[in-house]
């Protein structure tokens, strides 16, 4: 009896932090709508799936025992090896699910799009987020400032945030909520997000872009709209601004762990001008030889900015610690 | 003179590189000394290095793959390490450009060193003689093609110590990979360690693809050839059809890197995204290369020991060639969160789905093979239903991943490294090792140590689930793939948990290294001299165990589906009385070896830019391989008379073996103890 | 030691001799199964063009640089070196080695024309500033055209071999099945051409 009472002690401590940890778990416990339907999904897709994962495993412990080979075995039918029905059967099932989970596939890849605006009385704040090598800077085009490794925004307010790179490949993540995108050198991609509740969470680069990938996280604060306000007044304080290319080619530079950094002010079409900055010479059509066409990179100073980049690279390489201590 | 080379290219100061060397180093030495005492320096050169049976070259594959596990399952155990350290704000033991080398070399190592050699060792070992077939339709390309892999592997191992290996993850994303981002040597030995292997298994596939359709025995319809060499034709179709994708796109790589072209760089027109789907495009395939032939061991397996024919054979067949096709239109769903359109995501979301259907398919059949049987629970069984319960968990998650709406939260998290290693450790090297049990003794001549067998499979199946399960929770908090280290310490018991599990397939992987061991010892006592130690029911188990090297000494005459067992069934003697004839063999050859020692020189010179050891390697690989063309002798005939002697030394012994085999009780096969 | 080879295959002629089927036509077949794996290398290279056609970067675009005079003289010497290998194997079946082998350099050499201009066409290009460091465009052209070039490359070194191997040894077992693979080569290689020139030149011009 005894016995029975520890192991069922045990058990529910198990189930207990089992649950705490549910607590703290970023896709289960979503901040926005986008998260909650996103967990909804996972949860259906989950539970359709064990309509045959728990057959096939109880039948395979089933039968693997039933038909074991011992003194007097069950039924033994060696050549019996067709069945109309269990073929259907075994067709049919799985075609079921599958043609439900397709449908609701269907319905909720164009729902949860990323490039979808979302619905709402609020206007959509745009934010942008370029990749850098290895941190996040975000821009307010509307506020004219801009950010490192903070981001902030009002609850309730849907946020498009357009997501370039600066150089490699990185995906922009804010697990608790929702949809992550992929941030491309020259490419405007974006992603529509929204906060219900208030509260600091986790963001992070979640595509493996280099030694100091592991760094590439930010802080997104959601916040009421005096909140914001607030916060982008405290931005608006701060000494620096970011003008392009020169303060901007410093920011560049490789650094790992970077700290948070604000800046008062940005260069108009900042984002614009890095898009383009990697659509080399396009506006230098007619030059031919090969002297000159290496020299149509569009802007002389972004030339600076990449043989900078593979210098500090280089130097990073050989000396493996961290150049900014942090996080 | 040397290129990029010199002398700081040698990671002297990395402790960790430096121990794994010089281990590395005393073994390499001592295996030297022993062949060079025991003068086995000639065997090993003219009876396997050189040789062209498929039989010994399957064995090769599968050696080095073992050997090629160890060190990929170091990587694992150094990342596992590593994380199980690194929390909150501890930056572990690994820098990050060691983990991140760690990680890529983990990656490429097991999916290109480990698993394809297996299956291609395995499909190697089998296919023909479960086909009743003499050799492979190129014998002389099949020695190439494994001296091709084994020069990749070559030069994988050389970067350990020369250079660096890639820290781009194992499919070198552009432009990470490329020369503005990557400077250094380490993607240029990925590069060439690939191409060059690469081409070995492209040379594999067409070989396997013609002997199969090509060179069955008489009777043996494609609707009566066994499972395995189904799956397999189905493998070398993905492999001919994908690895020159691969082919290509590390071509065009490389054209980056060397020539400063732009196809996948930030500027100049390049495109990144064409990459990732490039790659993916041979990627996907890629994973049915592996994952169908080891459905294929499972359903041998399965049927030999509930001593039942397969349940639905023609379904477990059109199930497979299903997957085969599906497996093209899919490759998508590795970068939903690319930012395609709902469109473009659901589609390919949705064909994925559908590949669901007919593995879900194979696994009922497995099940209902089962059902009304007589399963023993050898090892080879265990290693099954171990797989069918993972590879369904597996597959499940898999079916989550694929859904885009849940895989924007999903992807490049755990969940995704949870997942894959659920159906690659469940559903390959389950299987491979439930295939190195089965045909070891047809390889060999003995049986493997059961007990022990069934250990690894324990510590494997506890292992994995102890190892990956934690990972599945840790992507729920939000952590990512190819972190080197992380801030919140809330996910350090789940990493310290993931450690033990690792610890734990530690364990059984030594299990494995003890079996051989102890099996070899007890080689005599686990003898198989039936040939058909299993009480089998396809053509390999027909002849002796190691097989002649001309495999059969008659064509046999296949009647229908696991032809062999019906023989039995019915008391029909394998030997019947026409006279045994000359047989046509091809001969060893030394172009194979030559040709891609070439290869290794060529492409380490080619990683460190010495342009004149480049060019003298590829003019020698080339000139090694218009000799063969120019030699005539290249085949030979293998008289009657000896024909006929090794088939009644064959014949005598296990009409011995059968009249006073009983006295050995235990070790009889299941048939004979009743 | 040739006819020796030939008299003992004679000798061992008969049905039984089982797992060596015809290895001719084993031969034949299985090249065709390669030839079908480099066309999925030419595919990729195609479609890698077809993305990056528009990557001029400022550079040139096709209109500006192809001189299709040149690519038709030089389509020309391919579509006739087809046709002149197709008279080679006609000479091989009617047993008449010297012709054959008079067929096969006539063949030789306008394969030999094709890739000269070929060679020219790039060097004028490179000289100009067009080279294939200057876009993704100008990357991916040269990258088609010149595996196709090498593939013809290499086509003609299999040529020298196989006319060395014909003076040497004759028509024989071994030299036969060589004579017709390499005819499927030279052919897929025109093939692949057409693609290339109505693809990449008619295409880019028009």
């Amino acid at each position: 009896m005894s016995k029975i009472r520890r192991f069922l002690g045990t058990l529910s401590l198990w189930s207990l932090s089992l649950l705490l940890a549910g607590c703290s778990s970023a896709l289960l416990d979503p901040k926005g709508e986008i998260g909650v339907e996103q967990r909804s999904l996972i949860l259906t897709s989950f539970g359709l799936m064990l309509i045959v994962v728990v057959p096939v495993i109880v039948m395979t412990l089933l039968f693997a025992w039933r038909y074991r080979h011992r003194e007097r075995p069950a039924a033994y039918q060696p050549d019996w090896a067709h069945n109309n029905w269990i073929e259907a059967v075994v067709w049919v099932v799985p075609c079921l699910i599958i043609a439900v989970l397709a449908a609701l596939t269907w319905h909720t890849s164009h729902t949860l799009d990323p490039h979808k605006p979302l619905a709402s009385s609020e206007d959509t704040l745009e934010i942008q987020a370029v990749s850098m090598d290895w941190k996040w800077l975000f821009i307010y085009p509307e506020q004219g400032i801009a950010t490192v490794n903070e981001v902030a925004f009002p609850v309730d307010v849907p946020v498009r945030f357009r997501v370039s790179s600066d150089s490699v490949m990185n995906a922009f993540f804010i697990p608790q909520l929702g949809s992550q995108i992929y941030a491309m050198a020259g490419m405007d991609n974006d992603v529509h997000l929204i906060a219900n509740h208030p509260g600091r969470y986790a963001g992070r680069s979640t595509n493996y872009s280099g030694a100091g990938f592991s760094g590439m996280t930010f802080e997104a604060l959601a916040t009421s709209e005096q909140g914001f306000e607030a916060w982008v007044d405290k931005v608006r304080a701060a000494e620096q601004g970011l003008d392009y290319p020169d303060r901007y080619a410093e920011l560049a530079a490789p650094s790992q762990y970077h700290p948070v950094e604000y800046f008062s002010s940005v260069t108009p079409h900042l984002y614009e001008q890095l898009l383009l900055s990697f659509h080399d010479g396009a506006e230098h059509g007619d030059s031919h030889d090969l002297e000159s066409a290496t020299a149509t990179r569009s802007d002389a100073a972004d030339h600076r900015v990449r043989h900078h980049h593979t210098d500090q690279r280089d130097a990073l390489r050989r000396q493996p610690a961290r150049t900014e201590a942090g996080g | 003179m040397l290129g990029k080379l010199s002398l700081e290219a040698i990671p002297y100061h990395e402790p960790i590189i430096m121990v794994v060397a010089a281990i590395m180093a005393i073994g390499a030495f001592a295996l030297i000394a022993a062949l060079t005492y025991y003068r086995k320096w000639g065997w090993l050169w003219s009876e396997w290095f050189t040789s062209v049976d498929h039989k010994k070259l399957g064995i090769m594959y599968f050696l080095v793959a073992l050997v090629m596990l160890l060190r990929g399952f170091s990587d694992a155990i150094m990342m596992r390490l590593q994380l199980a350290m690194a929390a909150g704000g501890s930056m572990g033991y690994l820098p990050p450009e060691h983990y991140d080398q760690i990680f890529t070399a983990h990656g490429v190592i097991m999916i290109f060193f480990v698993a394809m050699p297996m299956v291609i060792g395995l499909m190697n070992l089998v296919v023909p003689l479960q086909i009743g077939a003499r050799d492979v339709a190129y014998p002389f390309l099949n020695n190439l093609s494994f001296w091709l892999f084994a020069a990749g592997a070559i030069l994988v191992n050389v970067s350990l110590f020369v250079g660096e290996f890639a820290t781009t993850g194992w499919l070198a994303y552009a432009p990470l990979s490329g020369i503005e981002y990557s400077p250094g040597v380490g993607v240029d030995y990925w590069i060439w360690a690939l191409q060059i292997s690469g081409v070995g298994t492209t040379l594999t596939g067409i070989n396997f693809f013609v002997t199969i359709l090509k060179m069955r025995t008489p009777g043996m319809t494609l609707f009566r050839m066994p499972i395995f060499t189904w799956t397999s034709l189905c493998a070398n179709v993905l492999i001919i059809a994908s690895f020159p994708i691969l082919t290509a796109t590390i071509a065009l790589l490389t054209l980056d890197r060397y020539l400063g072209m732009h196809f996948f760089t930030n500027d100049f027109g390049g495109n990144m995204m064409m990459y990732v789907n490039l790659i993916w495009a041979w990627g996907h395939p890629e994973v049915y290369i592996l994952i169908l032939p080891a459905f294929g061991v499972f359903s041998e397996v399965i049927a030999t020991f509930a001593r039942k024919r397969l349940f639905g054979y023609t379904t477990m067949v059109w199930a497979t060639v299903a997957i085969t096709l599906l497996s093209f239109i899919v490759w998508l769903h590795h970068f939903f969160t690319m930012g395609a359109g709902a469109n473009v995501n659901a589609f390919f979301g949705i064909m994925t789905m559908i590949i669901a259907i007919p593995t879900g398919v194979k696994v009922f059949n497995w099940l209902f093979t089962m059902f009304r049987g007589r399963l023993e629970f050898t090892s080879p069984v265990l290693w099954t239903l171990g797989f069918i319960i993972t590879f369904t968990l597996g597959g499940m998650t898999g079916v989550m991943l694929a859904v885009p709406g849940a895989n924007f939260v999903l992807h490049n998290s755990l969940f995704v490294i949870a997942h894959f290693h659920n159906v690659i450790v469940g559903g390959v090297v389950f299987g491979m090792m439930a295939g190195m049990t089965y045909w070891f003794p047809k390889a060999f001549g003995f049986t493997l140590d059961e007990t022990w067998g069934k250990r690894a499979f324990w510590c494997w199946l506890i292992g994995f689930y102890l190892a990956f399960m934690p990972l599945y929770v840790l992507s729920f908090f939000g952590a990512v793939r190819r972190m080197q280290s992380y801030a919140n310490p809330e996910w350090q018991p789940w990493m310290i948990l993931a450690l033990v599990g690792a610890v734990v397939i530690m364990l059984g992987i030594a299990c494995t290294v003890i079996q051989l061991w102890v099996s070899i010892r007890d080689r005599r006592l686990n003898a198989d001299v039936t040939g058909d130690p299993w009480n089998g029911r396809t053509l390999e188990w027909s002849v002796a165990s190691p097989p002649p090297h001309y495999n059969f000494a008659h064509a046999p005459e296949v009647g229908g589906i696991d032809s062999f067992w019906t023989h039995k069934q019915r008391g029909i003697e394998a030997v019947d009385q026409v006279p045994y004839q000359d047989i046509h063999m091809p001969r060893n050859t030394v172009a194979g070896p030559i040709i891609s020692l070439f290869a290794v020189v060529l492409g380490f010179a080619l990683v460190w830019h010495i342009w004149w050891l480049a060019i003298t390697a590829a003019i020698g690989g080339l000139v090694s391989f218009l000799a063969r063309v120019f030699n005539d002798d290249i085949d030979y005939w293998v008289p009657a008379a000896e024909v006929a002697r090794s088939e009644r030394a064959h014949q005598q012994a296990r009409d011995e073996w059968q009249t006073n085999g009983s006295a050995q009780g235990d070790f009889a096969p299941a048939e004979l103890r009743g | 030691m040739t006819t020796d080879t030939i008299k003992q295959c004679d000798d061992h002629a008969h049905p039984m001799t089982h797992g060596h089927h015809d290895t001719g036509s084993i031969k034949v077949f299985g090249f065709w199964v390669y030839l079908m794996s480099d066309l999925v290398i030419f595919g990729t290279l195609f479609a890698t063009y077809a993305v990056l056609m528009r990557g001029t970067a400022g550079g040139p675009s096709g209109a500006e640089i192809f001189d299709l005079r040149l690519i038709l003289a030089g389509t020309l010497l391919l579509l006739v070196s087809s046709f002149t290998y197709g008279m080679a194997v006609l000479s091989m079946t009617a047993e008449r080695l010297t012709r054959l082998k008079a067929w096969l350099v006539v063949t030789f050499l306008l394969g030999a024309g094709f890739i000269a201009i070929e060679f020219y066409e790039f060097r004028h290009l490179i000289h100009a500033g067009h080279g294939p460091d200057r876009s993704a465009f100008l990357s991916a052209f040269f990258t088609l055209v010149g595996t196709h070039g090498l593939h013809v490359l290499f086509g003609l070194l299999w040529l020298v071999v196989v006319l060395v191997q014909l003076q040497t040894k004759g028509l024989n077992d071994m030299t036969r099945p060589r004579i017709l693979c390499l005819s499927l080569f030279w052919h897929f290689l025109d093939v692949v051409w057409i693609c290339v020139f109505s693809f990449v030149y008619l295409m880019g011009v028009v």
